[in-house]
This record gives C-alpha cells, structure tokens and sequence, in this order.
C-alpha cells in the first residue's frame, strides 16, 4: 500500500541503511577484536551503545553517513603515520601539517572563521554560491574537528599507556567538542528547514569558541594533553561530557538563531533572512532536543557524582548552575507549550539563556570552587 | 502554573546565592569576612547551608504539591482526551480545523478503514442521522503520556531527594533532641544528643582514619558544630596508597581497608579507590581524602644563640606537640602536617618569554604537558608558641634543593596564617650539612672576634692598595662596625641606618661601599671560625666564595627567623591517614526512577507526534480534517499527500 502519512523512521529502512549499519556492527566488532580484552564491562557496554546511536544517527541523517567515516578514515590515516611513535608528529610531512591532532584543530579554527566569513558575505549580497561554500567549509571543519579528537585519543596513549584517555577531560577539549557539536546540529537544521542564511549567526558563537581556543592555546599552552586524575577516571565521563555538549551547543545555537530573529523582527536583514516564523520553529527544536539532552546529561552527572563524591547531590556550584540552566529552559518550554508564547519574547529569553549556559559552561570554572575545578583557565 | 513558575524562580536565586557564598564553611570564616552584624544575619537566614535551610526546603515542599495539583487538575482531562477519537466532532467543527477540506467524490468506507489501519491508526467508527458515517482515527496518543511521566517524576525525584535530607535531623535540632557539638572532644566523650545511632536512614558525613587505626563512626557537619553517626561496623586502614604519573600528577588514592561488623563479628578486606566506593550494610565508603597520620619524626635541634654548638637530637610526632626549653625558656612546640611529596611547578612559566614563531610552533606539537612537576621532597610544619602565646608558624623542607648548581636546605617562616610563607635558603657544604653555614653565622654574631677579623680584612685590602694608608684606621672601625651592625639586624638594619642617618643623593654609593666591605670581611669572618674550631681554612676560589655570599644572604633571613631554635627535620616514619566519606542514601533509587521517567517522558513530550485524521463519508462526497499536536510541516505535507491520495482513489472507484 502506498505510504501517505509519514512513517516512523524504522519502516522506512532501505538497503542503503541496512548497508551503512552493518558498516558500523563491521568496525565495532573490528575494535572489539582488537581491544577487548582491555576494556571493562562497562566500557563494552559502551561500545555496544554507542554502535546502535551511530546507526541510529546516519538512519536519522543521512549526511552522517559519509561524515563519520571520512572523519573515521582521516583520523585512521594519522594513525597509520604515526606507526606508534609520537615523534613522527613532527617528521612527517602529513602529520605535521595536516593530520596531528593540533594541525587538525588549527585547520579547524581556520575553516571556523572562513566560513563565517563566507556565510557573512553570501548573506549580505544574497549569493547562494558563497553560503554554500559557507557551508562546505563548516562541513569541512567539523571533519577535522572529529578527525583530530579521534587523533587526540590515540595520541594521548603514545604518550604513555597510563596517559591514554578520551579526550574530553579539560576545558580545551570540550571547547572542541562544543565547536564541533554546535556546527553539526546547525548543518543538521539548515539542510532540514533550508535556513542557510542563519549559518552568519550560528557561526558566530562557534567563531567566539574558536577565539577562545586560539588564546587558551598560545596563551595558556592549554592544549597539552594530560593524564587524568583520580577523580576524572572513569567510564562516565565517556556518556557524560558529550551528553552535555548536545545540550551546552543545542542552546547556543537556539539563541543565535534568537538574535537573527529579533533581528527580522525588527526590519534589519528581514529581506536577506528566511522568515520568523520558521526561526521560530527551528529554535524552538533546538531548544527540545538540547533540553533533552542537557537532562539526561545532568541525570548522568548526578549517577557518576553517586560513585564518586558520596552523592548524587551535592550542591556543588557545577551541579548548582546545571539545574538553573535546566529551570530556565523548562520554563521556556513551558511557556511555549501551556501558554502558547511564540515569537519575540522567547526569541530574547533564548538569548539570555545563553548567557546563563555560558556561566554554567565557564563563568562556574572562573569564578566559583568546588568539586567541577578541573577546567580552571 | 504561575505560582510554579514563581516558586521556581525563588528556588533559582537561592542557588545562586548558595554558588556565590562557599557553603559549609566554619563560622568564624564567615564572621571574620562578614563583619558582626551580616554575619548574624546571613545566619539567621541560613544562608551558609542554603540548600539544607527550612525555607529552601519549604519551597522545594511547595513545588512537589503544586506540581502533584497540576497532575491532578489536569490530568482527568488529559487522560479524557488521551483516550478520545472525538468521533462525535460536528461538521463545522470539521470544517473549522485548519487542515480540512470536502472531496466532492465520495469514498468506500472498507477501502478508507484500510487505508487509515495500514498507516497504524486506531480507528473509531459513528454512524451518523444523516446516513453518513464518520471515522475518526489517531495515533501517538502517547505523547500526552508524556505529560504524566515528565511531572510524576518530579514529585518522585523530590520525594527521593526528601528521603535523604536531613529532615528528621532538622526536627530533632528543633525539638531539641538533637544537638550538634561544637567544642573539639575526643569521640568518646561526646555527649549522647550529638551521637546518631545505627538506626539513621539516612546520613553523609565523613571520618579520617590512620594506618593502623581504625574508626567506628563518621562526623558531619551541622551549622556551627558537627554530629556523630555511629555505623554499624568497624573500618581499619591498613594501609593507604598514592600513585604518581611521571610527570608527577596524581595518579591513583586507594586504602586497604578492614570492614569488621559489629554484630556479627564478620571481618572482611577491601580496596577502595576514587571513583570505586564499598558498599556494606547499605553505606557506601567513599576515597574522599588522604593526608598524614601523625608520623614519628627526627629532628636536629641548631640552638641560634650558639650556633657553632653540635645540634641536639629531638623527636617528636607529626599533628602532636610537646614543650621544648632552649636557653633557660620554655616553649611550645607544635607540628602540623608530614607531606612526604611536595610537588611543585618548578618550570618558569613558559609563555611568557617565547617568540610568536615558537607559539605557533608549540601549539601544532603534540606533547605531554612540559610543566616541570617536580616533587620537591617531604616537608614539615611547625609553630613554635612561646610563653606568652605567641606563635610563629615554619615550613621545613628535608631534602636539599639545588638552585643554579649549588645545593641549598630551605625554610619558610611566616607570623600570620594568612600570609605568604617567607623562604631562607641556607647553603650546604660539602658533606651536604648546615654545619659550615651554622659556623659562619656564629661568627658573624660574636663581637669577640671582630677585632682579629678587622686586621685581617684592613691588611688584605692595604695589601691589594684598595685603601691608603691614611684611610687605614677609618677603614679598619668601618669593617668592625659594618660586622656588628649586620650581625644586630642583617642587611635590613644596614639599610636602615641608611635611610635615618644618610641623605637621599648618597645613600647609593654607601650602600655599595658597605657591601664590598661585608663581602670582603666574610672571606676572613669564615677563616676566624674555621681557625677557632680548629678546621682548615677554605680554600679561595668561586665555589667558597659563592657560599660565602650565600651564607650573607642566609644570615640576614635567619633575623626575620625570630626562633631561639633551628629545627632540622633528619628523618621520619611516615604513617598516613585516609579521609573516608560514608553514606547512606535509601532516596537514590528512587531519585533515579524518577529520572528515568523523566527522560521517558521529555521524549514522548516533544518526539512523539500525536495524528488525527478524520474521514466524514457522505453519499456525495467526502470531508477529509487532519490535526497534530504540532503545527508543523510536517502536517502540511501529511494532509497534501492525503488530499492528493484520496483525489486520486476517489477518481478510480
């Protein structure tokens, strides 16, 4: 019979899912055989789950379907180059200029900030070309971006077998990983609602990332990569940073799409910028499936704290800020859904909760103690 | 809703509030950075356990009932409309849905029930007066379950939350059956109405065990004082550990601890590392800290009125104190912490000074960390307290550093808790002993000797022509006086005299002057005290001469030392002690279960779509009214498929 309704996505399977799924059971199974005798119960468990949201994500987006294995393939090529010794980082050629975890990032951080410059200039003079050229390179950085974490991860056992670690642990990692998360969630909502004009702002926020990263590396020489402490070695840590990111990016994002409405809403850009009402839409998903993930995150957090700290609950500043993010967006939701808000009010609310995420994300780190210190700056 | 939302607001000030303000701090912190009356009254409000405050958590009481009235307000209707194909919706309530249109062809009914079940829709058929029949169809009926998931669990986790809060200890501190203690007793003399016993559901709190010891109950903190929980077994520490990567960071705490029950008398051992607590009788023991245990310490006690003197041997125990007489006077001698690794960052902070060229080529380098962790070796510190109470408070490295290839033994020294500690390097000799520079020092200090010193400094500098002859005695009364004047007060009493007695424009090249008459007469100073103690004078090259200097620079701190007495530490025993935190929480799984349906219930919410499709079948024709939850594309896209589908079947039958 011929499907007119939309279908759950399980019925819609064709043989080019089935195809890319069992590319992924293929890997897992490949890096089961490889490492695990060395892994935990926990942390097989972790690859069984996390194979299932890879297939779930390339069956739910397509686009992650050559995304994950270029990033995958790159980063495998490094680790062909570096052929188990780390001094290769700065003999060879591909590394040292390209494939490196750092160069990685550094390319990253280029691409960042010519795609918004790109995103800028098609926005304003309405070519179509140079925002999707915007959007190539956003694509592009975020291949490095995955590609060099990957890398990273490896690199960090080179150093030593006791160093080896996920590279999610400190401020400049997850700096990365919030880049990286936040341009994947907008080229995700541009290709859905053919926003692409809202890549100038998005990019925005991700080019402020970028710039901080940039000084936490050549200021701070934060980007060395260091063994982790008692408190930090675990398993959560792999569920519980990258659950928060999809939330700490969902929200950025949410409010740079707030400003672009505000924006139109007030007649500036309003002819350059697709109209507020779909704005309104996508900011307004973004908000749902960042708070989504921002709860399941903090759940975590408070599961990981119950093995760690002697509670779930602490009251710790982080775990304090976490839940004052959380209010603040259940409240957004609630008013969009009880009382039927839409437009300009949550478009602003939207922006100012990303100045209460951001206190949660650093402000906690830079000016409150407590348990969360090890992002200080 | 609104009173919610107010609530909730009210809830994210106060944990602001509790973020900015450092929870749990000791009183006199507070009334020492507040100031007598905002210290009272920020105490009065609670506000330095806000999250444990009634009003904290009379609020969060409120939220669970006004959230429990939302469920039960809205929820019949919900469940209503849950459970509704609202197959009695009138032709003009048809009409006025958003999306719905009237097909003037008209549809088989078997073909249309076929049509709305193949896409998984629940059917309801009513046969209307007028002869024609309405099927209304649904699916996603969950997403009002949602509803209910998302808001139950929010009572639930408040319900868990509640459970370990320590309300029942609030009302026993209010009713007075309770009482925190607040003077420093030893456990067991600490009265009943401070002590908890086994039966408390529900408690944290905390207890730091030494090797070899072993504890039998935990301590936590309540407003200005703490409260004993008794437990319902025995820990032992047997032995504490602590790994270090190479680049000196910690690496693992872990304590081998014995669990002894204490009705049963059942023994049995573990190994408890951060991140891997015990669990036994539903109290879980957590790694929290470590530290020292009270060590067995050797000491070389340098009495600095007779430094010259062979030290005396003293023993002692880390975190105890013991009296000391030096000189006819008594003392109080009291030790603060062994730290056997001092792990510091001796590396020159590395941004500082580097090229733009070398930044950039730092940040493509993949390395460790190149901060130069080093651990510095085993520390002691002590206060010694004198008569009149009066205390000063020493920080005591035991392993020689080396700075720019000399080797040095280091002491800090500060008056006020709050300072900074102030460092003196003493120089060591070739036997890698203070012995030399306690020799010189005397020297310095013994007016006896100045007048051999004067001749020899005088004739040695006639002898290389620095001075004229004229200038001799002038000269000679200068060393002398330079001598004592250091030895009264170090360099700083000379720069004292300076600025009293000399004018502005010329204190400059005294200064110089003075210096090159303490760096001359200290060569001399040095052979004096090898001569009176019978010892070989040093030789003269740059290596003696360099201690020498040191030594200047050593003797001048050990003014500002103010100790009648240098404490060398020579050797320790070290026993460590563990810092175990203990809980009970019987609300965690609960807490958890509501978390799960909390996040069951933010899915169903936004990503379970609700459809309804209504098909009216009349005899000429065919109304078609679709609805969603959502008013979203992709419901204009659903009802155009439809509309074009139904067009299409309706034109062929």
């Amino acid at each position: 019979m011929e499907m007119v309704l939309q279908q759950p996505l399980y019925k819609r399977l064709a043989a080019g899912d089935w195809l890319y799924a069992l590319l992924i059971v293929v890997a897992a199974g490949y890096s089961f055989s490889l490492y695990g005798s060395a892994m935990d119960y926990y942390e097989q468990l972790i690859l069984v789950g996390s194979s299932i949201g890879l297939v779930a994500l390339g069956w739910f987006w397509p686009s992650w379907r050559w995304f994950f294995p270029l990033a995958g393939s790159v980063s495998l090529l490094a680790i062909q180059l570096y052929d188990h010794n780390l001094a290769r980082a700065a003999e060879s050629f591909g590394l040292k200029y390209l494939l490196s975890s750092q160069s990685s990032f550094m390319w990253m951080c280029t691409l960042f900030f010519l795609a918004t410059v790109l995103y800028w200039a098609g926005t304003l003079s309405r070519a179509g070309l140079l925002m999707r050229m915007g959007s190539g390179l956003t694509w592009a950085a975020a291949v490095f971006a995955l590609a060099g974490l990957f890398t990273r991860w490896y690199e960090s056992y080179l150093i030593a077998a006791d160093v080896g670690r996920i590279p999610v642990s400190n401020l400049y990692e997850v700096f990365i990983l919030f880049c990286l998360i936040t341009a994947l969630m907008y080229l995700y909502y541009e290709a859905k609602f053919a926003v692409r004009q809202v890549g100038a702002f998005v990019l925005l926020v991700i080019s402020a990332a970028v710039g901080f990263i940039l000084w936490y590396t050549f200021d701070r020489q934060a980007h060395e990569i260091q063994p982790l402490i008692p408190a930090l070695q675990s398993w959560w840590m792999k569920i519980h940073v990258p659950a928060n990111f999809v939330g700490y990016g969902a929200f950025a994002m949410s409010a740079m799409i707030g400003v672009a409405q505000l924006l139109i809403r007030r007649g500036i850009l309003a002819s350059r910028l697709p109209s507020a009402e779909v704005l309104d839409e996508v900011m307004y998903k973004a908000i749902a499936v960042g708070f989504l993930f921002f709860t399941i995150a903090t759940i975590l957090g408070a599961m990981w704290a119950a093995d760690a700290w002697g509670g779930y609950w602490s009251w710790d500043p982080k775990e304090t800020w976490a839940l004052i993010v959380w209010l603040n967006y259940a409240a957004w939701l609630h008013m969009r859904l009880v009382k039927g808000w839409r437009g300009e009010p949550l478009a602003w609310w939207a922006v100012v909760g990303l100045l209460v995420t951001s206190f949660a994300f650093i402000g906690v780190n830079m000016f409150l103690s407590g348990l969360h210190s090890y992002g200080a700056l | 809703m609104r009173f919610a939302i107010g609530l909730l607001t009210i809830l994210a000030i106060a944990s602001i509030i509790g973020t900015v303000l450092k929870q749990n701090e000791p009183y006199p912190n507070y009334a020492f950075e507040f100031g007598p009356f905002w210290f009272a009254a920020f105490e009065k409000l609670g506000l330095y356990d806000v999250y444990h405050s009634s009003w904290f958590l009379l609020i969060l009481a409120f939220l669970v009932l006004s959230t429990t009235l939302c469920i039960i307000r809205n929820g019949p209707a919900f469940l209503r409309d849950m459970k509704s194909f609202r197959e009695r919706a009138t032709d003009n309530s048809l009409r006025a849905m958003r999306h719905s249109q009237q097909l003037d062809r008209p549809l088989d009914e078997a073909q249309a029930m076929r049509l709305l079940q193949g896409h998984g829709l629940r059917v309801k058929r009513a046969a209307r007066d007028d002869g024609s029949v309405l099927l209304a169809a649904k699916k996603g009926s969950a997403n009002k379950l949602g509803y209910f998931f998302a808001h139950i669990a929010m009572v639930v986790i408040c319900i868990g939350g509640l459970m370990d809060g320590n309300l029942p200890l609030k009302i026993g501190e209010l009713t007075g059956s309770i009482k925190p203690e607040t003077r420093d007793l030893p456990q067991a003399q600490i009265p009943e109405q401070s002590r908890l016993g086994t039966g408390n559901l529900s408690f944290r709190g905390s207890v730091t065990v030494p090797e070899g010891k072993s504890a039998d109950v935990i301590f936590m903190n309540s407003g200005n004082g703490y409260l004993v929980q008794e437990l319902p077994f025995i820990v032992t520490l047997k032995k504490f550990h602590v790994d270090y990567y190479s680049n000196g960071m910690p690496k693992l705490f872990a304590s081998d601890i014995v669990v002894t029950d204490k009705d049963s008398g059942k023994t049995s051992e573990h190994t408890i590392k951060v991140n891997h607590p015990l669990v036994v009788d539903g109290v879980a023991i957590y790694q929290a800290s470590f530290g020292d245990g009270g060590s067995p310490l050797q000491l070389k006690a340098w009495n600095l009125q007779t430094p010259q003197a062979a030290p005396t041997e003293i023993k002692g125990n880390s975190l105890g104190a013991q009296p000391l007489k030096v000189n006819g006077r008594d003392y109080k001698l009291e030790f603060g912490e062994l730290r056997v690794f001092n792990v510091e960052n001796t590396g020159a902070p590395g941004s500082d000074d580097k090229s733009l060229e070398q930044r950039l080529k730092d940040a493509r380098s993949v390395r460790q960390d190149t901060k130069a962790l080093k651990n510095i070796g085993p520390s002691i510190s002590f206060k010694l307290r004198d008569q009149h109470g009066q205390a000063r408070e020493y920080q005591h490295y035991m392993a020689p550093m080396q700075q720019d290839g000399e080797w040095y033994q280091v002491a800090g020294v500060r008056s006020d808790v709050g300072q900074p500690f102030q460092y003196l390097r003493l120089p060591l000799d070739k036997d890698m002993s203070i012995a030399s520079f306690m020799r010189l020092y005397a020297a310095l200090k013994d007016p006896t000797l100045y007048d051999e010193i004067r001749k020899r400094t005088t004739a040695k500098a006639m002898q290389g022509q620095a001075i004229s002859p004229a200038m001799q005695q002038q000269f000679s009364d200068s060393v002398r006086w330079v001598l004592s004047r250091f030895a009264e007060g170090g360099f700083k009493a000379l720069e004292q005299f300076l600025d009293d007695k000399v004018p502005a424009d010329k204190r400059q090249a005294i200064a110089q002057t003075y210096i090159k008459i303490l760096q001359g007469a200290v060569v001399d100073v040095m052979d004096v005290a090898q001569a009176k103690a019978g010892l070989a004078p040093w030789p003269q090259d740059a290596k003696h001469y360099r201690f020498l200097l040191d030594g200047l620079v050593g003797a001048s701190a050990l003014q500002d030392y103010a100790a009648p007495v240098y404490l060398e530490m020579s050797g320790f025993d070290q026993v460590q002690a563990s810092g175990l935190q203990m809980t009970r929480s019987p609300g965690k799984n609960v807490v958890y279960l509501g978390s799960l349906l909390l996040v069951i219930g933010i899915i169903l919410m936004f990503y379970v779509r609700e459809v309804r499709v209504w098909l009216l079948l009349q005899r000429d024709g065919t109304r078609l009214a679709m609805t969603s939850n959502r008013h979203n594309r992709d419901l204009d896209q659903d009802f155009e498929r439809m509309v074009g589908y139904l067009n299409k079947q309706a034109g062929e039958a």
